[in-house]
């Protein structure tokens, strides 16, 4: 079973925000983590090598310190590490995004599986996965919280719905986008953290994926992001003051329009 | 890249206060762009004396803008259920149709749909275009894709809407690339441009900190997913017509290669969070599975459902279709009531939406009291009971 995992780099949502004053993000001591949910993503596909044998790749798009990323799925167990990085990229939406690892997927040879966080929590779109899949002819399913039975030639899964959860059977070749219910990421062994540190990550441009520049960056990008502004503001700290039984009686008499 | 034209540039440095991302800075009187640059284009706009450009190759599609028209809502039919966020869709919808004087079409998918195209048409559909098939009573991103798709590329519509939902997230994504269209995620606002019929799609990002308003200035359809309860639907009018034209489907269109063995509709119907307008959510400040059982009775006394923060979930205290937050669900209830949640950045980013916000928690220094319109320092064990006392005798009254 041959898997790829496509996991991106973000910003740790603990140290994004907005500086009131100037209207910026605050850049400084901003610390880059694996996308949450694609650490999920890269426990599955290591519980389904070791139940079923093959090989696990990891695959990012982004600037050259994404390989720190990819060497922390290594230490969790994936075998190798694959960056596509170019300055090209630029301003990729999901469209763009999705083609560039659709290329670069070709390019890395035959998968049976390849597995998806359910969204990147620095836009939240949760768009790549299906977008990945359809650029590649594959079928998908998203928001995986469980995979029942994983066979040579099926899967059974569970998929999260807003009412209850469906059970799905596929083959493969076979796109996967997954949620945190599904597993518990281990923490990487002494022995993972020496193989990633010894590992080599194949880095790859835009050429190297035979990439059509039109495709690509922001000519590639059906959206465009015209205007970022600040939030409005939710107004101050308003503390209900008294005894409780006072503010109990303020409280539902300010929430009167809801009762 | 975004280019800055040096015999133009007059260092004045609006540029850099303009750029959310800080990418930007006048050195030696002129603008230097850094890293950071997401190419999100704010400088340009602002730059008065147009020294600044974005270049990139030329696109690869670009589609006779005029030949699309019409506003286009998928209604999400499940369970022999309408998803409610689908008719507060059409309210939106009524709103661009009407500003750019053309029609409203809803898409209706499913099996045994009954009369929930009639339901449609009274919520402000011109037309519905419905496709009924015993194959179609199960969702699957191929069949609900293909049909969808087919149905766009026929009459090319300018904007398609669907809701933020957990089928909308899935097969709308799909759709899009497939179209090659643009497609973005979990709006909570849309306007429409006047003279270009741009459709402009507010969402937020990173967590909630930044807003950003995204267009798509040479691809069709518009397309969006847009969060459950931020729209407003309109009134049910029994009088509205409106023509429902039934999709021939071919085979194509009806197998996929994923198959659904079962689907299981949770009992407890309070599992659909986002779609609740009245949340009341337990945190670690609960002590116990047990404390849960008083936010079920404020909830209950609410008409409420019962969300949770990733702590207790992890506990395994309830389960995780309630977790709100980043790597929950987003929720934007008209009233949100927190309580014993310690209003960690990563659970503010899925309610900060919310209308209103009450906190009760005992640490006066919490962040959750930041964000929250009403709050309370107390013990939820004091504080809850004589809640729930209080509301019941409020409503009695
Ligand atoms: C990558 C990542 C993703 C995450 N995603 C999410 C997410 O999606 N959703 C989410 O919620 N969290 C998420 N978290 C976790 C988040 O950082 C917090 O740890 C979590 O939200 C804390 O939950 P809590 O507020 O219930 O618990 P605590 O932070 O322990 O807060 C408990 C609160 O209860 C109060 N309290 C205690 N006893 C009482 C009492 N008797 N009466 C009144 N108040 C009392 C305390 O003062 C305290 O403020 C994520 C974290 C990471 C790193
Ligand atoms: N630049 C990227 N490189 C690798 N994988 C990505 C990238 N962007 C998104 N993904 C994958 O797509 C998923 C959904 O991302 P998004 O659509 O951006 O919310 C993530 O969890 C990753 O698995």
């Amino acid at each position: 079973m041959n898997i790829v995992v496509c996991i991106k780099q973000v910003p740790d949502a603990k140290d994004v925000r907005l500086d009131p004053k100037t209207n910026t993000l605050a850049r400084e001591g901003v610390q880059s983590i694996m996308n949450p949910y694609d650490q999920h993503a890269v426990e599955e596909a290591v519980r389904l090598k070791e139940q079923l044998g093959g090989e696990v790749t990891v695959l990012s798009m982004g600037p050259p310190q994404a390989q720190d990323v990819l060497k922390q799925a290594i230490s969790c167990g994936a075998d190798k590490g694959v960056l596509i990085s170019d300055r090209a990229f630029a301003g990729a939406d999901t469209w763009a995004t999705s083609y560039t690892l659709a290329r670069a997927v070709k390019k890395l040879g035959s998968f049976d599986l390849i597995l998806c966080g359910k969204q990147a929590i620095d836009g939240d779109t949760a768009q790549v996965g299906p977008g990945l899949a359809i650029q590649l002819g594959i079928p998908f399913v998203t928001c995986i919280q469980k995979i029942r039975e994983a066979g040579e030639t099926e899967l059974v899964m569970e998929r999260m719905m807003d009412d209850g959860y469906d059970v799905l059977a596929a083959g493969y070749p076979l796109l996967l986008t997954v949620v945190k219910d599904i597993n518990e990421p281990r923490v990487p062994s002494l022995k993972g953290k020496m193989k990633a540190k010894k590992a080599e990550i194949m880095i790859l441009s835009a050429e190297d994926v035979g990439a059509d520049p039109r495709k690509i960056g922001l000519a590639g990008s059906p959206t465009q992001v015209v205007d970022v502004f600040p939030p409005p503001p939710r107004g101050e700290r308003a503390l209900l003051t008294g005894s409780i039984d006072e503010q109990v009686k303020q409280l539902v008499e300010k929430l009167a329009v809801y009762l | 890249m975004l280019k800055v034209d040096n015999e133009l540039c007059i260092g004045c440095g609006v540029c850099e206060d303009n750029c959310a991302f800080g990418a930007i800075e006048v050195v030696d009187g002129l603008a230097v762009v850094g890293d950071a640059c997401t190419l999100c284009g704010s400088c340009v706009e602002s730059c008065e004396v147009e020294a600044l450009t974005i270049e990139g190759a030329e696109k690869s599609v670009q589609v006779d803008l005029a030949s699309w028209s019409g506003i286009w809502v998928y209604c999400e039919y499940r369970a022999g259920k309408l998803a409610p966020v689908s008719l507060e869709l059409l309210g939106v919808g009524r709103q661009l149709a009407d500003a750019r004087g053309v029609q409203l079409a809803a898409v209706l998918i499913g099996s045994d749909t009954g009369d929930s195209a009639d339901v449609l048409i009274g919520h402000g559909a011109d037309i519905v275009y419905r496709a009924d098939n015993k194959a179609l009573e199960y969702f699957t991103d191929e069949t609900y894709g293909a049909v969808l798709t087919n149905l766009i590329r026929e009459h090319q519509p300018e904007v398609v809407l669907a809701g933020a939902t957990a089928i909308g997230r899935s097969f709308i994504p799909g759709v899009a690339n497939t179209l090659g269209a643009g497609l973005t995620a979990d709006c909570t606002q849309l306007d429409i441009r006047s003279d270009d019929g741009a459709l402009l799609q507010t969402r937020p990002a990173f967590g909630g900190n930044i807003m950003a308003t995204i267009v798509c200035p040479s691809s069709r359809p518009q397309m969006s997913t847009v969060r459950p309860k931020v729209m407003k639907e309109l009134e049910f009018d029994a009088g509205r017509q409106g023509e429902i034209i039934d999709m021939a489907l071919d085979e194509g269109m009806c197998s996929s290669k994923v198959r659904v063995l079962e689907s299981v509709i949770s009992e407890n119907d309070d599992v659909n969070i986002q779609e609740s307008d009245i949340l009341v959510g337990g945190g670690r400040g609960l002590d116990s599975e047990k404390g849960f059982e008083l936010i079920r009775d404020l909830a209950n006394s609410l008409g409420a459902a019962v969300s949770a923060s990733r702590a207790v979930v992890d506990a395994g205290w309830i389960g995780y279709p309630h977790q709100v937050g980043q790597t929950g669900k987003t929720v934007a209830p008209r009233l949100y009531i927190a309580c014993g949640i310690s209003g960690a950045i990563q659970h503010v980013a899925g309610m900060q939406s919310s209308e209103t916000i009450v906190a009760i928690n005992r640490d006066e220094n919490a962040p959750i009291f930041n964000v929250a319109d009403f709050g309370i320092v107390g013990d939820l064990f004091e504080v809850l009971p004589k809640l729930i006392t209080t509301i019941e005798g409020y409503r009695k009254s």
